[in-house]
C-alpha cells in the first residue's frame, strides 16, 4: 500500500492503496464515484472512460502508480454542473439510454472526441466511438445525440 | 369495465400499512435533484409534508405531488417510465407531477414482478390502469362529497377536479380524505381516444441519473461495513474441485478470508480489486467428473437428431409422411447456431447481508419471486424472512433471470457472517453462464402444383426445446400436412433463455428458409408470404393457432411499401423477414449494398403491431436495440467450446456489434387500439433473417450457419 494525491473533479484526495490498483476501482471503491462502470478489466468496452488532463483513458487498465503529479480526473460526475455538458443535454432530447450502464463511458469518450473534432463526419463519430460497446443497441441514438451536441457546443 | 377481482382488492393497502419506508426513499430521490432548476428537474411542485397511500402503486402528497411505485425489474427494457404513465393516464394527473420509484418484492401486493417474455406491460395493463382509476374515483368521490354534489357534476383534470361552479379542488387538497373512503368494486377507465399520457413520449425516469453517474445499479451498492467477494469457479463443465493452494492469495493486501464452499471458492477482500487479484492468484487443481463436450461433438449431434422424427410430433396436422410421398418434389435446408453469452454489460453481481434470522438482498435480478424461494430453501429461511429489493440493471436479456449469482452472495454471506457484494469479473460472467443453447433446424417440404403439400420441421437443441413452445405458430394453418418435431438433447452445460427465446434464432432459420424457397418456387418473397397468410386466414379460428394471419398480413404489407420493396432502388438488395413473438407482430426489410466490394447492410425498415403504444421514444428505442441486437448476434456471435471450455473470456474475443457496423433503422408501429403487448424482444428474431436474406441477394451466398461474417469469409 502506498499513499497516492490525486484530482479528481477539482477535489483533492489523499489515497492509501497498492500500487497497482487502476483508476476505475480507486474511483469506484474508494471514492465511491460509481459512475465511471467496470465492463471488462482489459480497455475492451469502454465503459470505464474518465479523463485524464481532458483526454480519454479506460480508467480499468491504468493503475494509480502511472499517474503523474498535478494530472487531473474527470469522471462522469464531475463533466459538468447538474448535467449541463452539451453532451448530457443531447443525451436528454434524444432519450439515449436503454439500460445505461454504458452510457456514462460514452459520453465521456465523446466529450474529449467533440474538443478534437468540433464537427464531426459520421465516420469520424464511428471511428472515434468504435471502442465503447452498448449491448443495448444504443449507437443510432448516440450518434445522433453527439452530432446535437457538436452542433450546441 | 368489470368489477375488480379479488386479487386487485387484496393489493389496495390502507394508509398506514405502507408505512414511512417510501416516504424515505422520495426525500432520497429529491434531494439529488436541484430544486433550484427547472430545466433539470422534472418536478414542478412543493415537497409534501404528508405522503397518503392509497393503494399499492401509488401514494399522493398533501401539495398534489403522486409517488408510483414501478413493480417490476428494470433492465433497459424501459418499463420504470412506461408502466408508471399507465398509472398516471387513469389517475388523470400531469406526468410532470410524477415521481417514480422502484418497488420492492412484494408478493401481496403485486403480481408477477418479472423482467422476462415481453410480458411487463401486456399482463400489467389492466391492473396498473385498475390502480389509477380507483384513486381517481375516490378523489372525485372525496370533492362530491365535500360539494355535496353528485359525482357526475365533477370534472377532472390534470389532477384538479372541478365543479359546474367552477369552484375547484387540487388531489393534494383531497387526498387524506380521499384515501379513507370505500375503496369502489368497480371502476371505469378511459376511453383510449381520451389518453394523454400514454401514446406520448416521456423520457426514461432514470435518465437524469444515468447522465450523472448515480449509483442506481447493483454493482453499486455500497453499505457501510460491507466487503466484496470474488469466486473461483470450475473453469470446464464438468470440472471439480480436488484441492487449492491459497498461499499467494493470502499475501495481498486487503483479503479477509479464503473459503471452499461446494466446487467453487470465495475470496473476501476490503476492495474489488483486491478480491479479483487473490482470485487470480489460487491454485486450484480440477478433476472431471463429467464428459468434456466441444462444438464438433455439439454439430455432429444436433446434427443426427435433426434426421430424425421423434416419437411424439409437437404438433401434427394432416398426414405428413404420406403428403411426401404424393409431393413431386422435395426441398429442405438446415440451420444450425451455437451456444451464445448473454454479455450484459454490467457483469453478475450481488448484495446480500445473511444473519440468523433474515436476509437482506440487494441487487439486479429479473426474478425476484422465484429467487427468494430458493434463497429461502438454500439458507432454511423463511420466505418472510427474505428481503429483495431490485436495482436497476445493466442488460438482463435473459441472463438474469437465473438468480445463480443471488444463491452465491447469499452462502458466501451465511459462512463468512459478512455483508457480502459478490462481483463477477468479465471472465467468470462470460464462462460462467447461462448460455442461449446450440441448436439446429431442418426444414423440409413437399412441393404439389408449385405449391406447399407438405412441412416438416425438426428442432435438435441442447437443455431444452425452442420450437415445442409454440408449434402453432407460423407457418402453421398454412399447409394442410404440417409436422414439428423436438429433440431436447442433454448437456452439462449450463443454458437457458436469451433475449427472444425460442424465437431469436429460429425466425432467421424459418425466415431464411421461406426465402430461399420462394425462389426456388420463382415467387416474389412477400407475396408468397402473404399467399401462406391468406390460406392460413380461411377458417383461421378453428385452427388452434398461436397468431392473428390479418395482423401479419398488415406488418408485412407496411414494411413493403416503406422499402419501397416492389422498385427498389438499383444499386440495393433487399431481404425481407416477418416474425410473430412474444404477442408481438413484426416485419423487417434489409437494404444492402456493397462498399469497397464487401456488402454493407446500410438501412433496415421495419413494420411492427404491439397495439396501443405506451410511450413512443421508449418503444423505438426497444425496437432499434432488438435489430442491432438482432444483427450483431447472427453476423458476429461466435462462441465456441473445447475440452468443456469456453474459448472467448472477454471481450477481445468476443465481437461484438459496434456503432460502425450499425444500420439506420426506420420503424413503423401500426396505429389501433388493441391492448397492448411488449417490445423488449419481438425486433430481435426478424433481424437476422432480413440481413441474412439481403446477404444472400446481394452475395450469392445463402447463410446456413450463424455468426454470417464466416459464411461471408469475411475478417471484421
Amino acid at each position: 500500500m502506498a499513499l497516492y494525491n490525486l484530482i479528481v473533479n477539482g477535489k483533492n484526495h489523499s489515497i492509501d492503496v497498492d500500487s497497482d490498483t487502476p483508476l476505475l476501482w480507486v474511483l469506484r471503491d474508494s471514492l465511491h464515484l460509481v459512475g465511471t462502470k467496470y465492463g471488462c478489466g482489459i480497455a475492451q468496452c469502454g465503459a470505464c472512460t474518465i479523463h485524464l488532463d481532458g483526454a480519454s483513458i479506460r480508467s480499468c487498465s491504468y493503475p494509480i502508480s502511472e499517474l503523474e503529479k498535478g494530472q487531473k480526473i474527470t469522471t462522469i460526475e464531475g463533466l459538468s454542473e447538474n448535467a449541463t455538458h452539451a453532451l448530457q443535454q443531447a443525451w436528454q432530447e434524444h432519450d439515449v439510454p436503454q439500460c445505461g450502464y454504458c452510457q456514462a463511458g460514452q459520453i465521456m469518450n465523446a466529450a474529449s472526441f467533440l474538443k478534437d473534432y468540433p464537427n464531426p463526419k459520421d465516420s469520424e463519430i464511428d471511428a472515434a466511438m468504435n471502442g465503447n460497446l452498448c449491448r443495448c443497441g444504443t449507437y443510432l441514438r448516440i450518434k445522433k445525440a453527439i452530432k446535437t451536441a457538436a452542433k450546441n457546443m | 369495465m368489470g368489477n375488480i377481482s379479488k386479487q386487485d382488492r387484496r393489493t389496495f393497502i390502507k394508509s398506514s400499512v405502507i408505512g414511512s419506508g417510501g416516504l424515505i426513499l422520495g426525500f432520497q430521490w429529491l434531494s439529488s435533484c436541484n430544486l433550484d432548476d427547472p430545466a433539470t428537474m422534472k418536478v414542478m411542485k412543493d415537497l409534501p409534508s404528508e405522503w397518503i397511500d392509497f393503494n399499492a402503486f401509488l401514494k399522493i402528497g398533501d401539495t398534489g405531488l403522486v409517488t408510483i411505485m414501478s413493480p417490476n425489474p428494470e433492465i433497459g427494457q424501459n418499463i420504470k417510465t412506461s408502466m408508471p404513465m399507465i398509472v398516471a393516464e387513469e389517475l388523470d394527473v400531469d406526468w410532470f407531477d410524477v415521481l417514480v420509484e422502484q418497488a420492492p418484492l412484494n408478493t401481496v401486493w403485486y403480481t408477477r414482478q418479472v423482467a422476462g417474455g415481453s410480458q411487463s406491460i401486456r399482463q400489467g395493463w389492466e391492473s396498473l390502469r385498475k390502480a389509477g382509476a380507483t384513486a381517481k374515483e375516490m378523489l372525485v368521490n372525496a370533492a362530491a362529497n365535500r360539494w355535496g354534489i353528485d359525482v357526475s357534476e365533477c370534472q377532472v383534470s390534470k389532477g384538479i377536479i372541478t365543479n359546474a361552479k367552477g369552484e375547484s379542488l387540487s388531489y393534494g387538497e383531497l387526498a387524506s380524505e380521499a384515501a379513507l373512503l370505500e375503496i369502489p368494486s368497480e371502476v371505469k377507465l378511459k376511453n383510449p381516444k381520451e389518453f394523454n399520457i400514454i401514446g406520448k413520449s416521456q423520457s426514461n425516469v432514470d435518465l437524469k441519473g444515468i447522465l450523472t453517474g448515480r449509483p442506481l445499479f447493483g454493482l453499486d451498492t455500497y453499505k457501510k461495513g460491507m466487503v466484496y467477494a470474488c469466486v473461483m469457479r470450475p473453469p470446464a463443465f464438468g470440472d471439480s474441485l480436488k484441492s487449492y493452494d491459497d498461499t499467494e492469495s493470502k499475501s495481498i493486501n486487503g483479503v479477509i478470508e479464503i473459503f471452499q464452499f461446494g466446487d467453487k471458492i470465495a475470496v473476501l477482500a476490503t476492495s474489488t480489486w483486491q478480491a479479483m487479484k487473490a482470485k487470480n492468484l489460487l491454485k486450484a487443481t480440477w478433476e472431471s467428473k463429467e464428459k468434456y463436450e466441444d462444438s464438433e461433438y455439439h454439430s455432429l449431434t444436433l446434427t443426427k437428431y435433426t434426421n430424425k422424427l421423434s416419437d411424439k410430433p409437437r404438433r401434427s396436422d394432416g398426414d405428413v409422411i404420406e403428403a411426401f410421398e404424393e409431393s413431386e418434389e422435395i426441398f429442405e435446408r438446415s440451420y444450425e447456431s451455437p451456444f451464445l453469452p448473454h454479455n450484459c454489460m454490467e457483469p453478475m453481481n450481488f448484495y446480500a447481508h445473511v444473519t440468523e434470522d433474515k436476509a437482506e438482498l440487494l441487487g439486479p435480478i429479473q426474478t425476484p419471486e422465484w429467487t427468494e424461494g430458493r434463497v429461502a430453501a438454500l439458507l432454511g429461511l423463511e420466505k418472510e424472512k427474505i428481503h429483495i429489493q431490485m436495482t436497476r440493471m445493466g442488460g438482463g436479456f435473459g441472463r438474469r433471470l437465473y438468480g445463480d449469482f443471488v444463491l452465491e452472495a447469499a452462502e458466501i454471506s451465511k459462512l463468512s457472517g459478512k455483508a457480502v457484494q459478490l462481483v463477477f469479473s468479465r471472465e467468470d460472467d462470460m464462462l460462467a453462464g447461462t448460455y442461449r443453447p446450440a441448436s439446429k433446424y431442418k426444414f423440409k417440404v413437399g412441393i404439389k402444383n408449385n405449391t406447399l403439400h407438405a412441412y416438416s420441421l425438426a428442432e435438435a437443441c441442447f437443455n431444452g426445446e425452442m420450437f415445442g413452445q409454440m408449434p402453432s405458430n407460423f407457418p402453421c394453418g398454412a399447409i394442410d400436412n404440417y409436422r414439428v418435431d423436438c429433440h431436447p438433447i442433454e448437456s452439462n452445460i449450463t443454458t437457458g433463455a436469451w433475449r427472444a427465446p425460442y424465437a431469436n434464432f429460429l425466425a432467421y432459420a424459418e425466415q431464411s428458409f421461406f426465402d430461399e424457397l420462394s425462389h426456388h418456387l420463382s415467387k416474389d418473397p412477400v407475396d408468397f408470404r402473404l399467399e401462406l397468410l391468406e390460406k392460413a386466414m380461411i377458417d383461421a379460428e378453428n385452427k388452434s393457432l398461436s397468431y392473428e394471419p390479418q395482423r401479419m398480413i398488415d406488418v408485412i404489407k407496411l414494411a413493403a411499401e416503406k422499402s419501397n420493396w416492389y422498385k427498389p432502388k438499383s444499386d440495393v438488395n433487399l431481404g425481407f423477414s416477418s416474425y410473430y413473438s412474444h404477442n408481438t407482430y413484426v416485419a423487417e426489410v434489409a437494404e444492402v449494398v456493397l462498399v469497397d466490394g464487401n456488402p454493407k447492410i446500410q438501412k433496415v425498415y421495419c413494420a411492427v403491431d404491439c397495439g396501443i403504444v405506451i410511450n413512443p421514444t421508449g418503444a423505438l428505442n426497444q425496437i432499434e436495440g432488438g435489430i442491432i441486437d438482432g444483427i450483431g448476434h447472427a453476423m458476429f456471435g461466435d462462441f465456441s467450446f473445447e475440452n468443456g471450455k469456453s474459448k472467448s473470456s472477454n471481450f477481445h474475443q468476443y465481437r461484438m456489434i459496434r456503432m460502425k457496423d450499425t444500420p439506420d433503422i426506420e420503424v413503423y408501429f401500426i396505429e389501433n387500439q388493441i391492448d397492448p403487448t411488449g417490445l423488449g424482444e419481438p425486433g430481435l428474431p426478424p433481424a437476422g433473417g432480413a440481413i441474412a436474406n439481403a446477404l444472400a441477394a446481394i452475395t450469392g451466398k445463402r447463410m446456413y450457419t450463424q455468426p454470417f461474417i464466416k459464411s461471408l469469409g469475411l475478417q471484421d
